[in-house]
């Protein structure tokens, strides 16, 4: 029998194989969204938790890491929506200083703050394309929204940073 | 500052933001999903069992009392 197939009767072996397989794949995805390496951790922890749960509804004609993928965002914006707003990206994991000098840290600590304001949805498509700059259409899939509903959140989170940066006196 | 196209404004918030370092998990997260696995099966205390076991034998010595008990599931 094939390994998705006996993942889906409940294989724990198989289970194991494809946790193996995509956890870094995962993690690596997850810690983009929240840029954090420990709650990222909890968070692949549970993605994998609901792809064990939800194995009867998978479909082994599809790609397993593309749903893997998408139950990851899934539980990465619950994260989101749970933590507070005004809880910053983790300060202590921040890694070294940008290379434009420019930008001040008093600004980019300003800017993360506007940053974590934004809706959740917003947030965190904005991290995927602005920051992370992944392709509208892997972040379409993994969201299992249109292209364009990505476009539009974009658009949406640019027009309240540029607003919030102006209160703030950032930006023009 | 002054006002930045879209493209500016978009290197403008990916430099306050420093780059992902690290693509893997600090260790093997296998033995937490297999706990989480196991702390999630439903688990019977010895009360539960003594119940049972009381609903069976009442089943056997009064096997008039099963509608009533399937009424009141």
């Amino acid at each position: 029998m094939e390994l998705q197939e006996r993942f889906i009767n409940g294989d724990l072996e198989a289970f194991e194989v494809l946790f193996r397989q995509f956890q870094k794949e995962v993690y690596s995805w997850i810690v983009r969204i929240v840029r954090d390496p420990g709650t990222a951790e909890d968070l692949t922890v549970e993605t994998f938790w609901r792809i064990y749960r939800a194995r009867a509804r998978f479909d082994p004609g599809r790609s397993f890491g593309a749903w893997a993928r998408r139950i990851a965002t899934n539980v990465s914006y619950d994260h989101l929506k749970s933590v507070r707003k005004e809880v910053e990206f983790s300060e202590e994991w921040m890694g070294e200083t940008p290379p434009d000098p420019a930008v001040r840290q008093d600004t980019r600590k300003r800017i993360r703050a506007a940053f974590a304001g934004l809706p959740p949805k917003l947030r965190l498509t904005a991290t995927l394309a602005l920051i992370e700059e992944r392709p509208y259409e892997e972040i379409a899939e993994s969201l299992g929204v249109p292209v364009g509903t990505v476009k539009s959140r974009v658009f949406r989170a640019v027009r309240i940073l540029r607003q919030k940066l102006k209160e703030l006196g950032i930006e023009q | 500052m002054k006002h930045l196209n879209d493209e500016q404004f978009g290197k403008f918030i990916k430099d306050a933001f420093p780059p992902v370092t690290g693509d893997e998990p600090s260790r093997d997260l296998w033995p937490r999903m297999l706990r989480k696995l196991d702390d999630s099966r439903p688990r019977f205390s010895w009360f539960d069992w003594v119940l049972v076991s009381l609903m069976a034998l009442l089943c056997l010595i009064a096997p008039g009392a099963i509608p009533g008990l399937l009424y009141n599931l």
